[in-house]
Parts: C-alpha cells; structure tokens; sequence
C-alpha cells in the first residue's frame, strides 16, 4: 500500500507573528519557517506504517511557492520515499488543495492518506475532511490511534467529550491530532541521503485544477490587547482581590 | 432565504453550543432553522422548537446519524442546503469534522471558526492562534460557516414555539462504522461552559498532582483544564487541553497553574473575562496576559488557596 502525507510549510510555531503594517497579512518576509507540526506527526506516523511493514511507500506532497520544497526535504529525511511539489504562487484555500490533492491520488493510488488535522498559520481544519469528501472515501479526523486490520482502519479519534472509535473502509483519509505519536529528528545522514530523493515537480495548471480563492481577505488586523495586571504579594491577597475587586467568586 | 443551523447534541439533550450558534446567526438576515440529525432525537427537536426566533426545526431521525459519522450527515446537510443563504454549526470536534465534508460536496469554501458577524457575506476570525484577527468575505453562493462558541453569547432556551418537521433519511453510505465512545465522565462543570476554569500545566510535574487544582475546582464549582504541555506529557487526558488545537474557552475566571502561557495555550483562553496566574518563574509569559499574578511555587501555593476558600 502507498501512503501519501500532504505536509505544509508555515511561519514556526515557536515565533510570535506580526501584523504587517498595511493590515494586508502578517509579515512572512525573514521569518523563520518550519513544517507544520501536525504534519510532521503524519510524516512520523506514515513512516512508522512503513517500517512495520503495513506500507510500502510513503510519498509527501505539497503545493505552494517554490520554498515549499524545504518541507517536501524535511519529510524526506524523516524518511518519506519520494515528493511531489506542485508548484503555484497563487493564495491557496482549502479546498482548492484538497482538489489539488485529489488530483494526485487519482494519479497516484495510494490506499492511505495521512495528513494533520490542522495548520497552525490559517487554522482551518478543513482540507483532510475536504479531501475526504471529494474522493467519496471514508473520514477519520483528529485521530489519536491508528491501526490496520486487513481491509479496514481501526482509528480512535480525539473529540470534545472524550474519545471515539471507529472502523474506518479503506482506502480512507486521516487527520492526526498530537497524541498520535511523538515525531522523530531527522538525523544528519539522513538529511544529506534526503538531497537524492527524488521531487517530481508539477503545477495546478497540469493537474487541472482551478485554485481561485472563493474567499476575499479583507484586512488582518492586531487582536484586541489585555490590559497589564499586578503582581499580589500572596494568596489571601489574592482571594480578597477575586472576592472584592474582580468579585469573581464569593 | 432561511439560515440552516446544524444543531449539536448526545441524540437526548441539546448542547450548549447549539445556543451560541443560533445567537450567531440571529445577526445574519434570514429565518433561522434548526437541523437536528440523530437517532432518536424527538426530546432535542422539541427543545430545538421552545428556543425564542426559530422559525422550524428539520428533524431527521434515523439510526445512521446516531453516531455523528460525518460520511452520513454530509450527504444530508448537502440535500438541503440548496434551500439556504446559510449553513451555520459550532466550530466543535462534531461541527469541525462534517462541515467541511458537506462544504466540499457543494464547492462551497468554509469560513472557520467565526468570532463576529460584520454582514451576511463577512465575518471576522482568528489566525495564528489568535495573534491576528482576519476580516474576511464569502463570495460563494452558500455560506458554510462555523462559529466560535465563545465569541457569541447563548441565546435562551425557553419561548419559542417553532413548528418541527421531519426530513426523510439520507442513508448509511457504509464507510465508517462506530465500535465506541469513551466519554469522560466528571461532576464538575463541563470545561467549555464553566464560569471558572482551573487548569494546570507543565509545572504541575505529575497528573498525580492535578488533584490538588481539583479540591480548588471543586470549592469553586469550576471545571478543570490543563495545557498542551500537560497534556503531552500525559498528566491528563486531550479532552482537557485548552489552547490553539484544544478547547477555547472564555469564563468569567481563569486559573492558570504552573502553565508558562505558550502563544498556543493563550489562544485558548485570552478572552476569559478575569486571569489568575500561579507560576514560579516571574518571566513566564502568562503574567503579561494576567490580571492577577501571583509568583510562587504551586505547591505551596495551590494548597494554600483551598485552605483560604475554606
């Protein structure tokens, strides 16, 4: 069985955006940029499938500006086989990558497709669910276990009350949420073997696939800021304070 | 046209969250409707009709969507949101994993997690965490929105009298089947309606720690939380997480317990109303969101708290 893991590349995790100052977006120029971390987590998961010998190849596809390839090198030397880049400058919406990534299923075949539940830049969580949709398979969002069992998946998935299980028909797509499991560093060697991997290079144009945004931005703008507050000296201050300031709690 | 709002519920009771939806769309121009699917889901359609400004309530019951299986309850939003300017659901794990299913069978792009209404076309959301506000405009002819429960005040649930309908199944298309639900089952107040939230992170060292926020919980009433951290580190289970890719939430007080205030952790509860933050390392980016700060170590600290409530 193939396995493809659509990855993303975004602003770090660990850095504070900025509003740009034409409210037009937030500044992406100089910024230190990374893989998605849920995507690194299906990266991981694809990986393992394949070291359990349940997948045979894992291949990692992404779209979006010609940078992109450092996420598509990233899942490489995690130990991906193989990369797709599909190559646009245009504004990518969820749906247009999930018809994007249709496209390279049809040519592809996998029987899995892993990929995380979210992007931490457009907060979405949508495009596995889309992708899903249009491909007429079964959905397993925001998954915490995942595991074969002849033709089917058998998946726990994270959800507001607790947790629930299902049994998934292949082939079927994934969304991963963070307890999935805990993804590996790639190792210098295996960075270096990554440069050799082979990328196919491809355009929504050649997939034939129209990616106009349906979606106006308008202006992105600074969230509202707290106010600063005090320090209180110790706990019976703050009780008084919750009690007869704030009069949060009686 | 109407505006279809997808209601959430365990097939016996409605869900808050239902209530916040339904005061997002009372901004929109449109009748409001009520869509219940479920599996004998006659109790929530009649409590879907008493919510004042609901014009009808669609009930679909039919043991396929018994278990919220987002493959059967897409194709179903799909038939009728033709018949609507508006499709609206709580950006829950439930409104999360069928919107998009339905939004992409009907080429519409969903709009994510609104926390305002500006017209019936725009709305304004969170990204990056909530580190920047985006004001954004639908040009599709439905309108797929899911809607931050938090950002909407519940509307009541006594009043009204909408008429109910039944709506003809759709089918099981047989891609998913249901094996379980484990359900975390809790005295306390459910996390992401709680008028006082106490959560703890990192710094709690142990989820065998975290009964000493729960004797605080339980002298407030309050529900207990936790961050990412804590949560990856195994202390408690995901159902607990406030942040980002957890749960938002906004009560009136917010206890933060050895949680450092990670930007992710902040984007889950920044809009409480009053924050408490016990941390020991005085530089914790948490303070600068805090209203009340108290620089201590939590073991000390938490205990003496309980003892102060009485």
């Amino acid at each position: 069985m193939k396995v493809l893991v659509p990855v993303k590349r975004v602003i770090d995790a660990n850095i504070k955006v900025r509003v740009k100052a034409d409210n037009s977006g937030v500044e992406t120029n100089n910024v230190k940029m990374a893989m998605n971390p849920f995507c690194e987590i299906a990266v991981e998961e694809a990986v393992r499938m394949k070291e359990a010998g349940t997948a045979e190849e894992v291949i990692a596809v992404t779209a979006g500006p010609t940078q992109c390839q450092e996420s598509l090198r990233t899942a490489l030397a995690m130990g991906a086989d193989r990369a797709i880049m599909i190559e646009t400058d245009e504004v990518l919406e969820p749906l247009g990558v999930a018809k994007l990534l249709k496209a390279v299923v049809d040519n592809e075949g996998p029987g899995l497709v892993i990929m995380g539940k979210q992007a931490i830049d457009g907060d979405n969580n949508q495009t596995g669910q889309m992708l899903s949709a249009l491909l007429g398979w079964s959905q397993g969002a925001f998954v915490s276990k995942i595991e074969t069992a002849g033709d089917n998946l058998n998946i726990v998935r994270e959800v507001d009350a607790g947790l629930q299980s299902l049994t998934l028909k292949m082939p079927a797509v994934v969304t991963v949420d963070l307890r999935l499991n805990e993804p590996r560093y790639a190792s210098l060697p295996n960075i270096m073997k990554a440069k050799k991997k082979p990328m196919d290079m491809t355009t929504p144009a050649d997939l034939g696939v129209d990616v106009s945004p349906r979606v106006n931005v308008i202006s992105v703008n600074e969230p509202p800021a707290r106010e600063a507050g005090v320090i209180v000296p110790d706990v019976a201050t703050l009780v008084d304070k919750l009690r007869n300031e704030a009069k949060v709690i009686s | 046209m109407s505006i279809l709002v997808l209601a959430e519920h365990d097939n016996e009771t409605l869900a808050s969250a239902t209530f916040n939806t339904v005061a997002a769309a009372s901004q929109l121009s449109g009748d409001i409707e009520i869509l219940v699917a479920g599996s004998g889901t006659s109790g929530v359609a009649e409590a879907a009709a008493r919510i004042p400004g609901v014009a009808k309530v669609l009930n679909a019951d039919s043991a396929e969507y018994g278990n919220d299986i987002a493959e059967n309850i897409a194709p179903l939003i799909v038939q009728l949101a033709p018949n609507y300017s508006h499709v609206l659901a709580a950006a829950t794990t439930f409104g999360k994993n069928v919107m998009p299913r339905a939004s992409a069978l009907l080429d519409v792009q969903q709009v994510s997690e609104i926390t305002s209404v500006e017209s019936d076309d725009t709305f304004i959301r969170p990204i990056y965490a909530g580190n920047a506000m985006a004001t954004v405009q639908s040009t599709d002819a439905i309108k797929m929105v899911t809607v931050r429960m938090t950002s909407f005040e519940a509307v009541a649930d006594e009043g009204g009298s909408a008429s109910i309908e039944a709506v003809s199944a759709t089918g099981d298309v047989g891609l998913s089947a249901f094996v379980s639900q484990e359900v975390s089952v809790s005295d306390r107040p459910e996390l992401t309606t709680a008028r006082i939230v106490i959560s703890g992170g990192r710094g709690m060292k142990s989820g065998d720690n975290f009964p000493l926020i729960e004797s605080v919980a339980d002298k407030l009433n309050a529900a207990v939380g936790a961050s990412r951290a804590a949560v990856d580190a195994g202390y408690v289970s995901n159902d607990f997480q406030v942040g980002q890719t957890g749960k938002v939430v906004a009560p009136d007080l917010y206890i933060a317990v050895g949680i450092s205030g990670a930007i992710q952790h902040l984007a889950g509860m920044k809009d409480s109303k009053v924050i408490v933050a016990i941390n020991n390392d005085e530089e914790a980016p948490i303070f600068q969101v805090a209203d009340y700060g108290l620089v201590a170590d939590l073991f000390d600290a938490v205990p003496a708290l309980d003892a102060e409530l009485g």
